[in-house]
């Protein structure tokens, strides 16, 4: 019998998300430890799943037991494992995170906004383990509709901000499902694995040549890939700043997810990469995406604002690592899905704690913050480094398989591009940091210490940053475990 | 070579990390107990790299692997003579400059003192990394370590001068080791392979220019934390750091991270018989001959101590390449124990500074006429180390002088033995009229409002460090046989090259 983890890591979530606003209704205070339970649940299934991946293989889960390609199948191999690990751990750890800045920001919404967080969630998570495209097209939207319901609720501005991301959302999901259909029109299925069989013969079709492409551009809006990254910088800087340490790290590393099933799975290596130019094109979209978040990041002084346009060269990191196309660039890819969602989460968690307590968001104004928070900055501090790719930090690790990926392709240039781009990333982030740190001397030349004392963020938000901060401290240097446990065996052979 | 396996390379490396924990913990009410923990970490880490030596003298080699990375590379420490003779070096003098800390931190009454002993642990970490480093890879981890922790301590004084100090440094760091990574990634492609193997792995593993190339970015990366001229601007500017940081950190551990990388690739990466395929030798031992020269020259001009003192770094560190690049074994021999020779005469010098802005807040070398005789037996040690760098025997400096004379004759390239000479000389030009002036120029008139010796804890280091000099001088070997390990490691590289 098939083990029926696959099914649960969604359905409890799910279910739950139905509940909460009937248990809410009645008491508040019980969403809470709901949806910590519901969560939890998630992540366990997902550890346990990918101790089954390791011991036996694959995992195929019929949905209703309908055999595939007539019947919905969830397909669980090591990347998918990974991505869902990843996914439950990360929003768990949100979760854990939001209970008190939930309370200041929408203290009126509480019920609502962990209904959607639930959603959201399972969204992200269907989205990683089913091995159907349509199914995923329906999971996508579930993500993505939690997600415009939750950036609305955010401060002024943020109505407006979530109205452009839904349009530009749509229109992503638009090209998504019409290339879906073209797909089942020329091959009459939507398995994925039943699809990677038909579609060589149709290689030459430009039904298919149409289906890629709508692929490539619809996924490319939901992962914010530049050029499509128009919404996300308004979007994540006015969201609450839960939802924005929830959605940052995952949606669009799910949004790279699906992009490498889609240019490894569906379509085979061959075609991505040798048929038509694919992965090339991919490779420059990353590389001038890594180049215009930096260097848009750097004119930003609000904190919030510029995280979302580092946000932006992260993904082109990854669609750099995918459009290189061999062994050594998707395993820096891949591993960076890991480590960015760690230091996202944990730069937005910052954020978070920084707004609760001081309520201050310009990186100017934040003069002697490391006074008040010693330990919320010392992880801002280390996310940081990691960002811009100081080892031991997990930051460095995906960066050095990126570069020997670029050597590797011989394209130079790229590994030029990942250098570059650290030196920038040093540039933004020591701005801040000098300003937490360096104490401006006053007309007098004494610093005025006595009066500043600590007053650091709740040990609810303190608790998930330190986790975070361990993770990233110590992923870098377990990476060659990781890659060797997981990684290796989500590499397409033949790269 | 045997290998022999042991934990203690990784102790002696994180001993320090771990003193770094318990300082930013213990904080700035029991600053006593502190400052104990500096005291502590460093004597261990002393004692641990000296249980090293019967097993280095031996020939042997102490490995350590802690985890794989990926095939070919895992963060291993493999203690050879060479990274012996490093780490002993920074070992040694960061028990020295600990005590000399806390008489300085505490005379000037600074402020964000746990910062500044957290980063200084936290260094050490790095320094010794480099040091004990097998791979350079693990090389590179620890590399920027050391960059990072460093950061915080130039811009230790927060006004805007020092700022600007902090992000210069930063940046040509930072662009380094961009370099670096880059040419540490095209190694990997090129031979699988980042292990350091005494006469180098890259030959035969790449088309010559390729190869060429790959030595210029090395060079550029790892020569900007050596302040090879013309990346050397960050070093002056950095000396607005407090004066222990100047003193271990941009005599010994930092910039001598820098030059024994630079070693680490010329030698052990590339090995001599590439390089001299290449011709690339010469063209390194000309780079060093412009700075030692130029920088003898700048240090002319300058009226801060310290600045001043920051050129006759440069020049030094420049010499130590030059005996690298030559290539035969005296030189090669005369270099790495130059860094230690060096590193001694170096700290002497510094912490006279530092003693002297401590005692009297003057910076600058026109102001010092007649201290000598308010403070004698601290310009006493700054004359004894002064001469040493000049290469006046019988103080230290004259034995490395004298091997990278015999290795540029080896190499039969007398003019090299020219340039050095010739840095000698500016040497002198630059040092003696600060010896000649303070002992025996009118006194100004605040000499005579009471100032004497600064507090034991910086005399009795500086003074310690001078003797040691004189003493490494007449026996090279007497103290933790630094000759014999650094004959050792040349022997080692050009035997196997």
């Amino acid at each position: 019998m098939t083990p029926p983890f696959p099914i649960l890591i969604i359905l409890v979530p799910l279910i739950t998300a139905f509940f909460i606003p009937i248990i809410g209704w009645w008491r508040r205070d019980l969403c809470y430890p709901l949806v910590i339970a519901a969560l939890s649940v998630s992540a366990l299934s997902s550890v346990f799943i990918l101790h089954l991946v390791g011991e036996g293989g694959t995992i195929h889960y019929y949905l209703g037991s309908w055999d595939p390609p007539w019947g919905i199948e969830y397909v669980i191999d090591h990347l998918n494992a990974f991505m869902a690990i990843i996914v439950s751990a990360i929003s768990l750890i949100v979760a854990l995170s939001s209970k008190r800045s939930v309370e200041r920001e929408l203290p009126q919404k509480v019920v609502y906004f962990y209904c959607l967080f639930l959603l959201q969630v399972t969204g992200l998570l269907g989205i990683v383990v089913t091995g159907d495209m349509f199914n995923l097209y329906v999971f996508l939207e579930i993500a993505s509709l939690a997600g415009y319901a939750l950036i609305a609720i955010g401060e002024d501005g943020a109505p407006f901000a979530s109205f452009n991301y839904m349009i530009y959302g749509t229109i992503g999901a638009c090209f998504y499902l019409l290339s879906v259909g073209y797909l089942y029109v020329v091959t009459g299925s939507l398995n994925m694995a039943d699809l990677s069989r038909i579609l060589p013969d149709l290689y030459h079709s430009k039904v298919v040549l149409m289906a890629f492409a709508f692929f490539i551009v619809g996924v490319g809006l939901k992962m914010a890939l530049f050029p499509l990254h128009v919404w996300l910088p308004d979007a994540y800087t006015y969201a609450p700043s839960a939802v924005s340490a929830l959605v940052a790290p995952l949606m669009t590393k799910v949004g790279a997810y699906v992009l490498i099933r889609i240019v490894f799975t569906v379509f085979k290596p061959s075609f991505s990469i040798e048929l038509i130019p694919g992965t090339a094109i991919l490779s420059w979209v990353g590389a001038i995406a890594i180049l215009f978040g930096c260097i848009l990041a750097l004119g930003q002084t609000d904190l919030k604002r510029m995280l979302a346009y580092v946000l932006i060269a992260e993904v082109g990191y990854i669609a750099l690592g995918v459009g290189l196309a061999n062994k050594a660039g998707l395993t820096g890819a891949i591993l960076h899905i890991l480590n960015d969602a760690l230091m996202m989460a944990c730069l937005f968690l910052v954020v978070g704690a920084i707004l609760y307590k001081v309520g201050l968001r310009n990186i100017h104004q934040f003069t002697y913050l490391h006074r008040k928070m010693p330990i919320t900055m010392a992880a801002f501090t280390i996310a940081a480094l990691s960002v811009i790719g100081i080892p031991p930090t997990c930051g460095f690790f995906s960066k050095w398989y990126l570069v020997l990926g670029a050597i590797d392709a011989n394209q130079w240039l790229f590994a030029v591009v990942l250098l570059v781009s650290s030196l920038l990333n040093a540039i933004l982030f020591f701005r801040v940091i000098e300003n937490v740190y360096f104490e401006p001397a006053n007309a007098h030349g004494d610093r005025g210490h006595e009066e500043i004392s600590i007053d650091e963020a709740p040990l609810s938000m303190l608790i998930p940053i330190l986790i975070v901060t361990a993770g990233i401290l110590s992923l870098g240097v377990l990476s060659g475990k990781i890659i060797s446990s997981v990684i290796q065996f989500a590499v397409p052979a033949g790269l | 070579m045997e290998v022999a396996s042991s934990i203690r390379p990784m102790l002696a490396v994180s001993v320090s990390a771990l003193a770094a924990l318990l300082i930013l913990f213990t904080g700035e009410r029991r600053r006593n107990l502190r400052e104990l923990w500096t005291i502590l970490a460093s004597v261990t880490k002393f004692s641990l790299v000296a249980s090293m030596m019967p097993t280095v003298l031996a020939g042997k080699i102490i490995e350590c692997t802690i985890i794989d990375f990926s095939p070919g590379i895992a963060l291993q420490f493999r203690v050879d003579a060479f990274g012996f003779f490093f780490g002993t070096l920074a070992s040694v003098l960061w028990i020295a400059t600990s005590i000399y800390s806390i008489g300085y931190m505490r005379g000037l009454n600074e402020h964000a003192q746990t910062r500044y002993f957290f980063c200084f642990a936290l260094a050490l970490t790095g320094a010794l990394g480099v040091a004990f480093a097998g791979n350079v890879l693990t090389l590179f981890i620890f590399y920027e370590i050391l960059t990072i922790a460093t950061f915080p301590l130039v811009a230790h004084r927060e006004t805007p001068e020092a700022v600007r100090g902090g992000r210069k440094y930063l940046a040509y760091l930072l662009t380094g080791a961009a370099l670096v990574f880059f040419s540490m990634g095209l190694t990997y492609t090129l031979t699988g392979s980042l292990d350091f193997a005494g006469g180098g792995f890259l030959r035969g593993r790449g088309s010559d220019n390729l190869l060429r190339l790959l030595f210029v970015t090395f060079l550029l990366g790892f020569g900007t934390k050596a302040a090879v001229m013309p990346i050397h601007e960050w070093l002056p500017t950095a000396m607005v750091a407090p004066t222990p940081v100047s003193a271990l950190l941009h005599a010994v551990a930092v910039v001598k991270a820098g030059v024994f990388c630079v070693l680490r690739v010329v030698l052990y990466v590339f090995g001599p018989q590439l390089l001299s395929d290449l011709n690339l030798w010469l063209v390194l031992a000309y780079f060093a001959s412009f700075t030692i020269i130029v920088s003898g020259m700048l240090a002319l001009a300058q009226d801060n101590l310290k600045r001043r003192l920051a050129f006759s770094t440069i020049n030094n560190l420049a010499i130590i390449i030059m005996g690298a690049a030559l290539l035969s074994p005296s030189a090669i021999i005369g270099g790495i124990f130059h860094i230690a020779g060096h590193g001694f005469m170096k700290i002497t010098l510094f912490f006279v500074a530092g003693a002297i802005y401590v005692k009297t807040h003057k910076e600058n070398v026109s102001e010092l006429d007649g201290i000598g005789r308010a403070m004698p037996i601290t310009m006493g040690s700054f004359a004894i180390a002064a001469m040493g760098i000049a290469g006046t025997p019988p103080v230290v400096g004259f034995i490395s002088k004298w091997y990278l004379c015999l290795g540029s004759l080896e190499a039969k390239e007398i003019v090299f033995m020219f340039v050095l000479l010739t840095s000698a000389l500016l040497d002198i030009a630059y040092f003696f009229p600060i010896i000649y002036n303070s002992f025996f120029s009118k006194p100004q008139g605040w000499i005579n409002s009471g100032v004497d010796e600064a507090s034991w804890l910086m005399v009795v280091p500086l003074t310690a460090c001078a003797v040691i000099s004189v003493i490494l001088g007449i026996a090279p070997d007497a103290f933790f046989r630094f000759f014999q390990v650094a004959t050792l490691a040349a022997r080692n590289i050009v035997g196997i090259g």
